[in-house]
């Protein structure tokens, strides 16, 4: 199954080109809602004869029999694709093996990510949640369309059909026909306003491990990313960046570089001075030998450790209050028992495998686009007003991302807005290039997720109880300034503090204020966003409490989730399925944290070893996960264990710091990630739902550092207050 | 200069800096572009490729150094250990975003051909240099075991 028709941009991969061709030759874009953007995208692989059904924007149906799905989502590993085929070929009745996904052009009319408004683009954890009706309808509505056509054909009534993996049945006469063979009187049929959908109870792929669409390509070196692109005449360009965020080129000497072979050109632009050239390794090589001299005047010159130390000062000086339920202040003076703690944690790079990349066609009335792209509409807005080009001359073209974590999907667009002017500079005379980033672009490259302070205290009554919670967060926003800087209400980031908030206990009193800094280092959101650092704090912090209370850290939590059932199942469930009350051997040690991130209620319960050097091992992960109606188990499975690997990597190892403003990781050696020999058994348990699906890509990182620390602490009785562990010399 | 090898099979005779590194050898001058570019320096094994049967990582491979040597690329890949591990990757539904699994199926390809029954330490031990940052690492254990539970007569 081939998920991407712009093999064209590829030739020399035959096989490919060939299925995608087969697939353009018998499509002819014809729906009524068809735009003219979605014909230029088509005719990338020259459709030009053949019936198709294209009953709306997000499906079409070739006489062939194929079921192409159109994805308004990127995929970048979290089967978004695989998710919204799944959807549609639901309420279509569609042969699954028929069914294949090509990527949506950048149209917010049509592709709007709903829960984001007018934007197209995907983050959030919010591809299944937001598509869910809208892609159920789509397929209901081509559904009823080929019923009305078969009905037509056979004169028979509609009520007397029935449809079975893409084939229309009439049993009384023993007549059928496949969705192809109905595609042209299907055209001519009236869009239904209303569809009846199917009821959950017959659903045959939702709730089902359907076969990822990707898998196939992804496992011969077929699937196609960007770094794969290749155009006639393309050229190859890196970028020479400031070592300080915030330093400007003063000058440059491109001599050295400019005689490399190979280079053809070098050029400055607003972020750096690129050198384009014939192949990477002569950008590369000319990169090497370019000199330029840096205006420092505006950069940011402090280090982390001095950032650190003015967040820790800042989380004594008032702040503004994000909750506040009751007198927390009081009830924690007033209380048997107190507890304080805070918590320090890093900036993090994302470090998607495939480092950042776009390649840009640019000429004085158009720009085209080829990237892993995950904000298809600010891209374009942010292309166009880097080339001088309005939103609609600029055209993108999505490919498979090979990760992201959240790094794609950036207000500024700024690897994008780096191509395009790069492009621009070149000339913007049509000649293709393609922008790659090094891995040391990548960690030097900033849009970190924020560093963060956080400083806890809370109360205990005579009877044990949680009486007061304060909680005080201090860090960088990652709105502000963005397009997005309207999520910040009241001079909160909601951001900032999700997770922590939005605290689920049952707790009398409660204070969560924000101290919100300005740094020169750019930031971003990271896979959980807020949660990432808030779930960490409020749930190690929960256990000290439970501790100091002389309670078990599940039955503690589990007493003040009375109001939050879903939340409370989820722990319940984990703790089941870990043995929780079984004891473990000297040595080991099992912890549990839980989460709401993003709707999705996640619990993992960790279990821990501890080396006779003291080195600490997590042996096992039990995660159990309420995301509503599970679309697909093996997928949702998938996302908990690389959520889990991924949030183990970052509190055991992941840290970008900054001496002087200077990056001081390079690569994957100074930012070190999670390898295979570290990686826990894991087991994901389902809760069976009816409620309407929540994502799965990011929540499954929140409560894995946190349920982590725990079980070190059980093993240990050492507790982890600062991230990572390998900086506080316990890992 | 040129530089003459043996490319999945066939006979070839590449026109390029003989320091170039192999991944960039083989995926532009070539136009081989399954193998990956990662970080650079041998740390992450997106670029694992064999070199006389042995897993090497061809970012830090200069051109020059596979002169009259036999390299296979994921695209090269014949072998009933090879199909086998492709397979399991498939039905174990092992990638995420994809773009290491090139490398992570080389590895694991040049380990069963040398060690038909891995134990998990082999496993470690051979795949420990490949990052997958969304973290598949559970998925390519379970199918390297089966690939190997499949090739067993």
């Amino acid at each position: 199954m081939t998920t991407n028709t712009l093999a064209a941009t590829r030739p020399t991969r035959r096989d490919f080109l060939k299925s995608a061709g087969t697939v353009g030759a018998m499509a002819l874009t014809i729906g009524f809602e068809w735009s003219s953007g979605r014909r230029a995208l088509a005719g990338a692989v020259a459709p030009s004869a053949g019936a198709a059904f294209a009953p709306n924007a997000f499906l079409r149906i070739g006489s062939d029999n194929s079921v192409t799905v159109i994805a308004k989502h990127v995929e970048m590993g979290q089967g978004a694709y695989t998710g919204i085929a799944t959807i549609v070929a639901e309420e279509l009745d569609a042969d699954w093996a028929h069914v294949r996904v090509e990527s949506a052009p950048a149209d917010a009319k049509r592709y709007a990510n709903l829960a984001f408004g007018t934007i197209q683009g995907t983050g959030g954890s919010s591809a299944m949640a937001n598509s869910w009706m809208q892609l159920r309808e789509a397929g209901g509505k081509a559904r009823a369309m080929l019923l009305a056509a078969a009905a037509k054909e056979w004169k028979v009534p509609v009520a007397d059909l029935t449809v079975e993996q893409g084939v229309v049945h009439h049993t009384a006469s023993n007549r059928q026909a496949s969705f192809g063979a109905l595609v042209k009187t299907a055209t001519t049929m009236p869009v239904p306003d209303h569809v009846q959908l199917k009821d959950p109870k017959d659903f045959k792929l939702i709730g089902h491990p359907a076969p990822r669409v990707d898998a196939a390509a992804k496992s011969d070196g077929t699937a196609q990313f960007t770094i794969d692109v290749v155009l006639p005449g393309m050229l190859v360009a890196l970028l020479k960046r400031p070592p300080l965020f915030g330093a400007t080129v003063k000058s440059f000497d491109a001599a050295a570089a400019s005689a490399v072979p190979g280079v053809v050109k070098v050029v400055q632009v607003p972020r750096g001075v690129a050198v384009v050239a014939k192949s990477f390794w002569a950008a590369k090589q000319g990169r090497d030998v370019l000199t330029v001299e840096w205006d420092d005047s505006k950069a940011e010159k402090r280090g982390s450790a001095a950032l650190m130390d003015e967040y820790r000062r800042l989380a004594d000086q008032p702040a503004v209050s994000a909750r506040k339920d009751g007198d927390a202040a009081q009830a924690i003076k007033d209380a048997k028992r107190k507890v304080s703690a805070s918590y320090e944690f890093p900036y993090l790079a994302h470090a998607p495998m495939e480092p950042l990349d776009a390649v840009v066609k640019l000429s004085a009335s158009s720009c085209e686009i080829w990237a892993g792209d995950q904000f298809q509409t600010i891209d374009q807005a942010n292309a166009a007003h880097t080339a001088g080009l309005d939103p609609q001359q600029v055209s993108i073209h999505t490919l498979y991302a090979g990760g992201s974590f959240g790094r794609r999907a950036n207000p500024g667009s700024d690897y994008i807005v780096e191509a395009v002017s790069i492009a621009k500079a070149y000339g913007a005379d049509g000649t293709p290039i393609k922008f790659q980033w090094t891995r040391e672009d990548d960690i030097h490259g900033g849009l970190y997720r924020p560093m963060y302070f956080h400083k806890l205290e809370a109360g205990l009554n005579a009877a044990g109880e949680l009486s007061g919670w304060r909680h005080v967060i201090v860090g960088q926003s990652i709105v502000a300034g963005t397009p997005f800087a309207g999520l910040i209400k009241d001079g909160i980031d909601g951001t900032s503090v999700e997770g922590a908030a939005n605290v689920a206990y049952a707790i009398p009193n409660i204070a969560v204020d924000l101290s919100t800094t300005t740094t020169g280092v750019p930031v971003l959101w990271w896979r959980v966003v807020g949660s990432s650092h808030t779930t960490y704090a409020v749930e190690a912090f929960i256990d000290e409490v439970a501790h100091a209370a002389g309670q078990d850290g599940f039955s503690f939590r589990r007493k003040l989730l009375d109001q939050h059932p879903r939340m409370k199942a989820v722990l319940e469930l984990a703790a089941e399925k870990a043995g929780w009350s079984t004891p473990l051997p000297p040595g080991k040690g099992r912890g549990i944290a839980v989460a709401e991130a993003f709707k999705t209620f996640v619990a993992q319960v960790a279990e821990v070893s501890v080396g006779k050097d003291g080195q600490i091992k997590v042996d096992r992960v039990v995660c159990a996960v309420d995301c509503g109606t599970p679309i697909n188990p093996d997928i949702i499975a998938a996302q908990m264990e690389g959520g889990i690997g991924f949030g183990l990597g970052a509190v055991q190892y992941g840290a970008i710091t900054l001496k002087d403003g200077r990056v001081e990781q390079d690569n994957f050696n100074g930012y070190r990630v999670l390898r295979m020999n570290e990686m826990p058994k894991v087991e994901v348990h389902i809760v069976p739902s009816t409620e309407a699906p929540t994502g799965v890509g990011e929540p499954g990182v929140a409560p894995l550092g946190p349920a982590v620390a725990n079980a070190i602490f059980a093993a240990t009785g050492k507790r982890n207050y600062v991230l990572p562990f390998s900086r506080a010399g316990a890992a | 200069m040129s530089t003459s090898f043996t490319l999945n099979g066939k006979s070839t005779t590449l026109d390029a800096d003989p320091n170039m590194p192999l991944l960039w050898a083989v995926r532009e001058v070539a136009g081989l572009p399954g193998t990956k570019f990662g970080c650079g320096m041998a740390l992450c094994g997106a670029c694992t490729v064999h070199l006389d049967g042995k897993a090497i990582r061809s970012c830090v491979t200069p051109l020059s150094t596979v002169a009259g040597r036999k390299v296979t690329t994921i695209e090269g890949l014949a072998s009933s250990p090879a199909k086998a591990v492709q397979a399991a990757w498939v039905k174990l539904q092992v990638p995420q975003c994809g773009y290491c699994q090139s490398g992570q199926i080389m590895s694991a390809t040049a380990l069963l051909e040398t060690n038909p029954a891995p134990s998990d330490e082999d496993i470690d031990s051979a795949m420990s240099g490949n990052i997958c940052r969304c973290a598949t690492y559970s998925r390519i254990r379970a199918a390297i075991h089966a690939a190997a539970d499949s090739i067993k007569v």
